[in-house]
């Protein structure tokens, strides 16, 4: 294929994935962060409509995953406001609860529960968070577990998995409380590149079903392919954001350029 | 590169081979592990020369020259030139005072249906496979005790006896122990979990009693709460409440060993990588959900050894009650060393080693359960 025609594949293959319009899914607005006297996260606007899929990317230690954890709360902030669905973060812990409700995320390093077989880790959430009855939790983790290609592992127990099987579950696990918004925090750096594949392609699977996603992660060939929207994060600030190709090809700012450079060409 | 022409490269699988004898099988491991090298067969030789010089005086004494039947001292006597084995004739005849104490002896069918019951609970609720956990755990924790204490204790309903009381200083030997070691034990447990957690939360109020609890009761000698519990708390009282002793001692070792198990615990729940909260929380799990499901179900795998050792020490520590007045296992036997009718020279041989195999029956049991349980529980994710 000559360079143009994958281009128009891309193209192709983004146009499928709707954006709406008006449905914002997350919007961040003025957002600051300190860690004691670290100002980790400065003055932060993100807004984020539904059905967008933004890979985040950025040196280690910009905030990338900080900004990300603010969304579900795992981290707090300290000034602005984050509106996740339509709904506000407060310390308002029933807010905080129905939006990690609504908000699946997969971590660097899977976090899946070790003690508790997959079908266990998949049914946990939907049958304590929702209440959903157990049969029900199971055939639903089933489902998702035949969608990440694991079914068979159902009965094990992580530690007997590999890290992009781990990896998967985690994605199931995730799905399986029907979230609206999901997040990925790195989720292939712990992964070997034949893993990394198998986890990529989940992923662009849930993309072309339209779920909003929020990757932090420096698979650029997947930001190119999925992604609607780059955004580059220095030293706690959004510094850069485009769409694939421009960001790509042309970035506007200094630090993007060094950054893509090294990332690009090692 | 010169040298990959010389490479060798196969052209055919090489045959599997059975390992040399030498590495396998008794003789293997004895050579690998006993007999490796000079300085290890030396060590082999004096090891079993010790072994020996201890192991076979012992079998001699409570086995060999042991006198197992008699009515009083003359057959425990040592006899012209032998030396005297162990009397186990004297504790065949005291058998009753060491597991009931002063119990009266026509209510002891009541000590026996508590003692039956106990292990009949408790034996499938320690078995992974027999079902019905929640009930039988139920029943453990629920029903047990407050059958069991209107057993032990007796029960007047409207002046009407059911079961005559029986007043808690008649109970003595392995009942007293029993009693006090399973209470203790039982709840320890979860008062020291909340004690863990409450030292870790956020909210300082908590922080702090909990903190200063831990630190109070572990900073304390045991021997010091039980002599407070009984001397000095009936000062503080007003006139006319009275607390049982025992009661007082219960609740004594049971705050005493919280304290150790809050830290045992705490020690757990540091090991619990901060990602399985997280994990948690990412799910929309609430605080106890996450506590209960995720972060104490591996937390309290981690410190089973550790828990096992603070409720081995709370077993061992019971014979302390002897220095308030109580006799437990331990006390009873000593008590019956002043009795004429056994004196010889084995006889407090022979009630120590009978002290200390009951103890050694129960603690290696914990021991060996608490081992069963790791093995059980291990879900292959140490890899």
């Amino acid at each position: 294929m000559t360079e143009n025609a994958v281009r128009d594949d891309l193209a192709a293959d983004r146009s499928r994935m709707q954006i709406s319009e008006t449905d914002v899914a997350v919007e961040i607005t003025n957002m600051n962060k300190w860690y004691g006297d670290f100002h980790v996260l400065r003055d932060i606007n993100l807004k984020v409509m539904r059905g967008e899929r933004i890979v985040i990317c950025g040196p280690s230690g910009s905030g990338k995953s900080t900004m990300i954890r603010c969304i579900n709360r795992l981290e707090e902030h300290q000034k602005g406001n984050i509106v996740v669905d339509g709904i506000e973060l407060t310390d308002d812990l029933k807010k905080i609860d129905e939006i990690r409700r609504e908000v699946g995320m997969c971590f660097q390093h899977f976090n899946l529960f070790p003690h508790l077989t997959i079908l266990e880790n998949c049914t946990l959430a939907p049958i304590w968070v929702r209440k959903m009855p157990k049969k029900e939790a199971e055939e639903v983790a089933m489902h998702y577990l035949e969608r990440v290609k694991i079914p068979e592992q159902a009965l094990k127990y992580p530690g007997q998995l590999s890290g992009g099987q781990q990896q998967r579950v985690a994605i199931a696990r995730s799905l399986c409380m029907n979230p609206k918004i999901m997040l990925f925090d790195e989720p292939t750096s712990a992964l070997d590149p034949e893993m990394i594949k198998e986890v990529l392609d989940v992923m662009v699977g849930l993309a072309e079903e339209g779920m909003t996603m929020l990757c932090v992660t420096h698979e650029m060939g997947f930001a190119r392919k999925v992604a609607n929207r780059v955004i580059f994060m220095d030293a706690g600030q959004i510094v850069e954001q485009n769409e694939p190709e421009p960001f790509f090809t042309n970035p506007q700012h200094e630090r993007t350029k060094l950054f893509l450079s090294q990332i690009l060409h090692h | 590169m010169a040298n990959l022409d010389i490479a060798q490269v196969r052209t055919e699988e090489a045959p599997k081979l059975p390992a040399p004898v030498s590495t396998t099988g008794v003789i293997g491991w004895m050579r690998q592990n006993l007999f490796s090298s000079i300085g290890n067969t030396v060590l082999t030789v004096i090891g079993i020369y010790i072994a020996y010089s201890l192991i076979a005086p012992f079998i001699q004494f409570a086995l060999i020259d042991a006198v197992w039947t008699g009515e009083n001292r003359e057959a425990c006597l040592p006899k012209d030139g032998q030396h005297a084995g162990a009397c186990w004739a004297y504790v065949k005849a005291y058998f009753p005072q060491f597991i009931y104490g002063r119990y009266p002896t026509e209510e002891v069918w009541r000590v026996n249906i508590v003692y039956f019951l106990f292990a009949a609970l408790l034996i499938p609720l320690a078995m992974p496979s027999a079902p019905f956990k929640r009930t039988n755990a139920l029943l453990f924790l629920v029903v047990f005790p407050i059958i069991a204490y209107f057993l032990l204790t007796g029960l007047v309903i409207g002046g009407n006896v059911i079961l005559p009381v029986v007043e808690t200083a008649q109970w003595g030997g392995l009942l007293v122990t029993l009693v006090i070691a399973v209470t203790g034990i039982v709840a320890s447990l979860p008062l020291g979990i909340a004690l863990a957690l409450g030292r870790r939360s956020k909210m300082p109020i908590i922080k702090l009693v909990s903190v200063i609890f831990i630190e109070f009761w572990r900073g304390v000698p045991l021997i010091t709460v039980l002599f407070m519990s009984s001397v000095m708390l009936p000062l503080f009282l007003p006139e006319g409440v009275t607390f049982d002793k025992l009661l007082r001692v219960l609740i004594g070792v049971t705050l005493f060993s919280a304290a150790y198990m809050a830290e045992v615990v705490r020690g757990g729940l540091q090991a619990i990588p901060k990602g399985q909260y997280e994990g948690a929380m990412a799910l929309g799990l609430r605080f106890w959900p996450m506590m209960y499901l995720i972060i104490l179900p591996q937390a309290l795998k981690l410190v089973i050894p550790g828990i096992v050792n603070t409720f081995i020490g709370l077993f061992k520590d019971t014979t302390l009650v002897l220095i308030v007045g109580m006799f437990d296992l331990l006390g009873q036997i000593q008590s019956s060393f002043t009795d004429p009718t056994w004196s010889t020279p084995s006889q407090g041989h022979t009630g120590y080693l009978f002290a200390a195999i009951v103890f050694f029956v129960f603690c290696f049991g914990m021991s060996r359960y608490s081992i069963f349980m790791e093995h059980k529980l291990h879900t292959g994710h140490k890899r």
